[in-house]
């Protein structure tokens, strides 16, 4: 079953073309990898998917509801989770999960069961009354991923979600995002590490705006003769006319 | 509901966290109320008069005297030539010039009438106007008593005296009329300026994202944002009101819930301005600047400083567009005059119009898509 369909989705900014005619699925349950060198348009992609930005033509359907007509179905039935920003530093762990919690209309029994889970999963016992702004890091990445799915969407968003944290809390992560996956939450992550692209079942790599592969990461590397992720990538990517 | 509940939740919890923010909520408006009516006193006092007597004689020093003991003018000095005196207004040092004729006395009793001169520094209007009002008035009192002096038995001529009885205001005690409209202007300040800077800030820390991919309904997000600073705007109209009473003794003549009223309709106009420059502007120094531009055509064209009736019609205009306006009116009316809720029905009805208007523009104008 397809989660996400995108046809010729487009989005230009005046004369520049930030997303050129895309066009795949996503399927159920998937952790879909999102690539591209930075500037390709993968965040202005995402942005659209979830209704952050209108597109200019091409049409898509997100969790089976229309980017144009429909952007609020589609935010009940998704998360969204980006690099810099998502959980208030000046609020605690707590805090933060009653709000967004509360913003997706969890009743209290929900709200708390979540809670629970979110606090024994990440073992969050001492730091749950501490203020985000005090968390390492690594750990705002891995609250702000749970929170992001609390009211258990049906596809999340991750908007490089591991950038600049350190290579065992990205293991810990990428097995949080395994956990989703297996409770039929469909992953659509963006990122630049290529090791994580291998955890990926496909990804696609955006060049200028538009997909020029889509497959599982065994395959492109059969397919581009290459031993890892990274020359797929080095590949394709070095053709790319514009960078940031 | 419960969506509303739940940011009004955390809003609330990240204003009463700001240990830096909230001190200077509340302490900015007690200062403030204690130091701008020193300020805003439109009595003049302490008007620098230089004399240039010519004539030195017994009348001209009673009248001199007159004049210093009145109180409203400061001894600047006694200069033998006009030129003498006009350097001193020339380097600031007085403010009018008084000369009297080297015949002042004996011209007066021969032929009973004299004449004075009087020279006013006009740089500062208002005091050059006053002063010389002032000037005439203690003249013409002293001509009242050299008349008395003179025919005590004569019938006055007939005149017209003008006696003023001052309504609402009985002593004329600017305070009255300064303190309720510099409450205005403060809730002003920290309501527009509060909500001015507070959504555009989550644009800056880019959490407006994380909203903006949520299912909250714009009029959830935007009363969210108004709510808790329409509070804080009531919190500090009643401290206001209180250093009102206890230090300018200045207790309200109509009722207080009248008051109150027009101040939550105020505040929700008031407030939606600033959530519409919050959300047309990407950052809090734009923001900032905007908001400053719009506070202060609100408060000087308010008449709170100044009269309307004197603003040539197209300011009076921009004047009545303005919500603050109709708010300092009714603060007056209520204070001072004991206005009730009837007699304030036009107030009423214009400012709930800018409540509303206003409150569907911020709606409007905030966009979950970009």
């Amino acid at each position: 079953m397809k989660v996400i369909s995108v046809d010729k989705l487009t989005k230009t900014f005046g004369s520049f073309t930030a997303v050129d005619h895309i066009s795949f699925d996503v399927n159920q349950g998937e952790i879909f990898g999102f690539l591209g060198a930075n500037g390709a348009g993968k965040t202005t992609a995402m942005k659209v998917l979830c209704g952050l930005l209108s597109p200019t033509s091409g049409s898509a359907t997100v969790a089976g509801y229309d980017v144009y007509r429909q952007p609020n179905k589609i935010k009940q039935n998704i998360g969204y989770m980006s690099q810099k920003f998502s959980l208030y530093e000046d609020l605690t762990v707590l805090e933060n999960m009653n709000f967004y919690g509360g913003v997706y209309n969890l009743n209290n029994e929900q709200l708390n069961t979540q809670r629970e889970q979110l606090i024994n999963r990440l073992d969050l016992h001492n730091e749950a009354k501490k203020r985000v702004s005090e968390l390492p890091l690594g750990w705002k990445q891995k609250v702000a991923f749970l929170v992001a799915i609390m009211h258990h969407p049906k596809i999340v968003f991750l908007d490089e979600p591991t950038g600049g944290v350190d290579p065992i809390t990205r293991r810990q992560f990428w097995d949080l995002i395994y956990e989703a996956a297996a409770n039929d939450i469909t992953v659509f992550v963006t990122t630049h590490y290529m090791d994580e692209a291998e955890y990926c079942n496909r990804v696609s790599i955006m060049v200028d705006g538009r997909i020029d592969a889509l497959d599982a990461p065994a395959s492109l590397k059969t397919k581009f003769s290459a031993d890892t992720m990274d020359e797929v990538f080095y590949r394709l990517a070095r053709g790319a006319k514009r960078g940031e | 509901m419960r969506v509303l509940r739940f940011i009004l939740q955390k809003e609330f919890r990240q204003i009463l966290r700001d240990k830096t923010m909230l001190p200077i909520i509340f302490l900015m408006p007690i200062i403030q109320l204690l130091l701008l009516p020193l300020a805003a006193d439109f009595d003049i006092k302490n008007i620098n008069l230089v004399v240039v007597d010519n004539d030195h004689s017994s009348y001209s020093r009673q009248l001199t005297e007159k004049i210093f003991s009145s109180g409203y003018f400061r001894f600047a000095g006694y200069k033998s030539t006009y030129s003498d005196a006009l350097a001193l207004v020339e380097n600031g040092k007085a403010d009018i010039v008084l000369e009297i004729p080297a015949s002042f006395e004996s011209a007066l009793i021969r032929e009973g009438r004299q004449q004075l001169l009087v020279a006013a520094d006009a740089i500062n209007g208002t005091k050059a106007g006053l002063g010389s009002a002032y000037l005439q008035a203690t003249v013409a009192a002293y001509n009242q008593e050299l008349l008395l002096r003179w025919y005590p038995a004569a019938q006055q001529p007939a005149g017209v005296e003008v006696l003023s009885a001052y309504w609402f205001n009985p002593h004329f005690k600017y305070t009255y009329y300064m303190v309720p409209g510099i409450l205005v202007m403060l809730i002003t300040i920290v309501g527009g300026f509060l909500s001015a800077l507070n959504i555009v800030r989550e644009k800056e820390l880019g959490t407006i994202e994380q909203i903006n991919v949520t299912p909250i309904q714009k009029w959830q997000f935007v009363l969210g944002k108004m709510i808790p600073f329409l509070v804080i705007g009531l919190v500090v109209f009643s401290i206001g009101l209180l250093v009102g009473l206890v230090v300018y003794g200045i207790v309200p003549e109509g009722n207080v819930l009248v008051l109150y009223l027009f101040a939550t309709i105020y505040l929700i106009a008031l407030l939606n301005v600033g959530l519409l420059i919050s959300n047309k502007n990407s950052n809090q120094v734009q923001a900032m600047f905007v908001a400053f531009f719009f506070i202060m055509i609100f408060i000087l064209m308010s008449g709170l400083f100044t009269p309307l009736d004197s603003m040539p019609g197209w300011a009076k205009v921009i004047s009545y567009c303005t919500p603050i306006t109709h708010f300092i009116q009714v603060t007056r009316m209520v204070i001072l005059k004991g206005s009730g809720l009837v007699d304030l029905l036009p107030q009423l009805g214009i400012l709930c119009a800018f409540a509303v208007a206003l409150n569907a523009w911020a709606i409007w104008s905030y966009s979950k898509t970009s």
